[in-house]
């Protein structure tokens, strides 16, 4: 008689957050049946609400941490993790609600809320690997699905997970784009942005707006010069890397360079 | 005194975190309340100094599972504000978007959140075991909106195809061809979700609601028309803030959208269909005909198979709009910055989604508020809860929790749009 084989168990958690991430999974319209054949969905609220308490092989998570509770939640949901695996720009970097990095949360509050005095978070949005070590890092807002599998599939088969850290030109040129900066003078972040994408802003019309956040050792004074002469003022610039990976330290640091 | 507690401490298939408290005393419900739990994003402080040009690629974070709805709603407030009108195959490129939004998202609703509170499973992976076929068909479904979403704007999740005035990139007429197969299919598949989710077994309840959705009078609503209701509402988006209100309710720190003067009210997928019934497709209303829906439906409960009948209108819609579509001289009509102000509100999947933005000359954003779909339902998902449950206390704790959770629901409340925007109850007791 052959032994039940193991199912590992998988987990995902949310933080602060759009819930796109943890979607693009229930995106996967073709595999989530197959995926839920070969791992058990220990907790997945979005999908279920059947839990099961205790460990975790795999924990995907989505949100960036911006109350004191989440702060500790995070932590426990590392004890309970064999791998944790960040998902999106808000895991990754600290989100788009990470622009209050640079301002005052308590002017932001009393700007949204009648009576900020009942909000309780923190003055700043921060990645889960400011908190609890983390085994890898899925980047995008959102991710992309493709790459979400292969992250599961590569921890499922005890490998690393391909995910290359190079800039979205590369994928513009693997892709055979025109380079819309160079042909049309469209002002473009991906010489400096991680690629994952697959190149889609250019390939429809469009520069790229950093979704995916700074590739692995960016140079971004030389394109923000170039942007400079494309017409963009000090404001502009400042903002183009202030967006939904705005506390990444490459993007940070570049837009601290720039503004008023 | 007896007393009996029904908590749902984190309620699942929902988007976002919230959860519900409903309290029983001596055989009747004392208090039934919905809390939101989700961390605020502040998105209208954000939003504030940042260009006219970059809301709806900041708002379509709001939600990952309605972007589409936070793309449109925002370059309609925009368009207003700068004076200017898409028409023509750009808007119908953006009804095309907008049928895919609501295929996917109610086909995420009605198949994986809200049929197994219907069948008694725990999800939709549970229900695969036994449903393996219906599931399929839901899976399917969705895959077909989403490949409209992700063909238009690059995308399923945050497309980057939208900007004011139009599109980056308008679709090739033949790009749009196989598109139209996949969708023929769907039809069919929606068609066939209309019987089925209206041979699921519905608690018999009903509320005398006020109904409040866009009426356009010529089209099924998703980006234009008045706001309307059926008690007499007719307004243009300009003047929501003279006709509803956020309200702070004393036991919780929630806003609730009411009337001014006060009185609830349901916005969404039942609002919508009765209050534009005859504007659907000759085969939607058919549909709904067929599956026992009369053109006014009060019971939450049957919303299912609303949202199947709105599936079956979208995919007709978007292969009408595909079989008409020529080609746009240009993707977007040109957009110069000043200083304004624009109100706009479209049809989310989960029902109204109002904007309003005020502009200084350069375009910057001097003021942004946004009152998603979900904070308006608050309030009635809450008396649902006070005047549903009743009926149900003989069940017992987990079947009555169970019940709960399928009366909020009805609503496919979409907590993660709406906690930015409510003052939050961070009672965590």
């Amino acid at each position: 008689m052959v032994a039940a084989r193991h199912r590992p168990r998988l987990a995902v958690w949310k933080f602060a957050s759009c819930d796109g991430c943890q979607l693009s999974l229930l995106d996967c319209e073709d595999e989530l049946l197959a995926m839920a054949a070969a791992v058990e969905i220990a907790y997945f609220p979005e999908a279920t609400r059947g839990t099961i308490v205790g460990r975790y092989d795999i924990s995907l998570v989505e949100g960036s941490i911006t109350t004191p509770h989440d702060a500790q939640r995070i932590r426990d949901v590392r004890q309970r993790s064999r791998v944790l695996v960040t998902i999106g720009a808000c895991a990754t970097s600290g989100g788009i609600q990470a622009l209050r990095n640079f301002a005052d949360v308590q002017e932001y509050a009393s700007v949204v809320y009648a009576r900020p005095e009942f909000i309780n978070t923190l003055a700043s949005s921060t990645p889960i690997a400011d908190h609890v070590p983390v085994d890898f890092e899925l980047r995008g807002c959102p991710i992309n699905k493709r790459q979400a599998l292969e992250v599961i599939s590569a921890y499922l088969a005890t490998r690393q997970p391909v995910t290359p850290s190079h800039s979205v030109c590369i994928e513009c040129k693997l892709k055979g784009n025109v380079c819309v900066m160079v042909a049309h003078g469209t002002p473009c972040l991906g010489p400096v942005t991680h690629a994952g994408c697959g190149a889609l802003c250019p390939s429809y019309d469009r520069g790229c707006y950093g979704c995916y956040g700074p590739k692995e050792t960016p140079n971004a004074p030389p394109l923000s010069q170039r942007l400079a002469e494309l017409g963009m003022d000090e404001c502009t610039l400042q903002r183009v890397y202030r967006s939904f990976n705005a506390n990444a330290e490459p993007f940070r640091e570049e837009s601290e360079r720039h503004g008023p | 005194m007896a007393r009996r507690t029904i908590k749902v401490d984190y309620l699942a298939r929902v988007e976002g975190e919230g959860g519900l408290k409903v309290v029983v005393r001596d055989g009747k419900v004392a208090s039934a309340e919905l809390n939101i739990f989700e961390p605020p994003r502040f998105f209208e402080a954000f939003l504030r100094g940042r260009a006219f040009n970059e809301a709806p690629d900041i708002t379509a974070r709001i939600c990952g599972i309605c972007p589409v709805a936070y793309q449109m709603s925002a370059v309609h407030a925009m368009e207003n504000a700068l004076g200017i009108t898409v028409t023509g195959s750009l808007r119908d490129l953006r009804r095309l978007i907008y049928c895919g939004e609501w295929i996917e998202s109610h086909a995420l609703h009605i198949y994986m959140l809200h049929a197994p509170d219907f069948l008694g499973y725990e999800g939709a992976i549970d229900m695969a075991r036994d449903h393996g076929d219906v599931v399929r068909r839901g899976l399917s479904l969705k895959q077909a909106g989403n490949e409209i979403v992700t063909l238009l704007g690059g995308r399923e999740i945050h497309p980057i195809n939208v900007r004011i005035g139009g599109f980056y990139r308008a679709p090739r007429k033949r790009e749009l061809a196989p598109l139209a197969e996949k969708l023929k299919w769907a039809r069919d598949a929606a068609l066939e979700t209309v019987r089925w989710s209206s041979s699921l077994d519905f608690p018999e309840r009903e509320r005398d609601y006020t109904f409040v959705a866009l009426r356009h009078g010529k089209e099924y609503p998703f980006n234009e028309g008045r706001i309307s209701s059926n008690r007499g509402l007719d307004i243009a988006a300009a003047e929501y803030d003279d006709h509803f209100e956020e309200t702070h309710v004393e036991r919780s720190t929630a806003l609730h959208s009411r009337f001014k003067g006060g009185g609830t009210y349901l916005t969404g997928p039942l609002a919508r269909y009765n209050l534009n019934f005859d504007c659907l497709s000759p085969l939607a209303q058919d549909a709904a005909r067929e599956a026992g829906l009369e053109r006014n439906c009060s019971n939450p409960y049957r919303s299912i198979v609303v949202r199947a009948v709105e599936v079956l209108y979208a995919c007709d819609e978007a292969l009408r709009i595909i079989s008409a579509y020529e080609e746009p001289d240009r993707p977007a009509v040109p957009v110069e910055p000043c200083a304004g102000s624009g109100y706009g509100a479209t049809e989310a999947p989960r029902g109204l989604l109002y904007h309003h933005y005020r502009l200084e000359s350069d375009g910057l954003i001097a003021q942004a508020r946004i009152v998603p779909p979900t904070s308006q339902n608050q309030a009635s998902i809450e008396e649902d809860l006070a005047s549903y449950i009743g009926d149900f206390l003989d069940l017992p704790d987990d079947e009555l929790r169970h019940r709960c959770e399928q009366t909020v629901r009805n609503y496919d409340p979409c907590i993660s749009c709406s906690a930015h925007f409510l003052r939050l109850d961070l009672d965590r007791g």
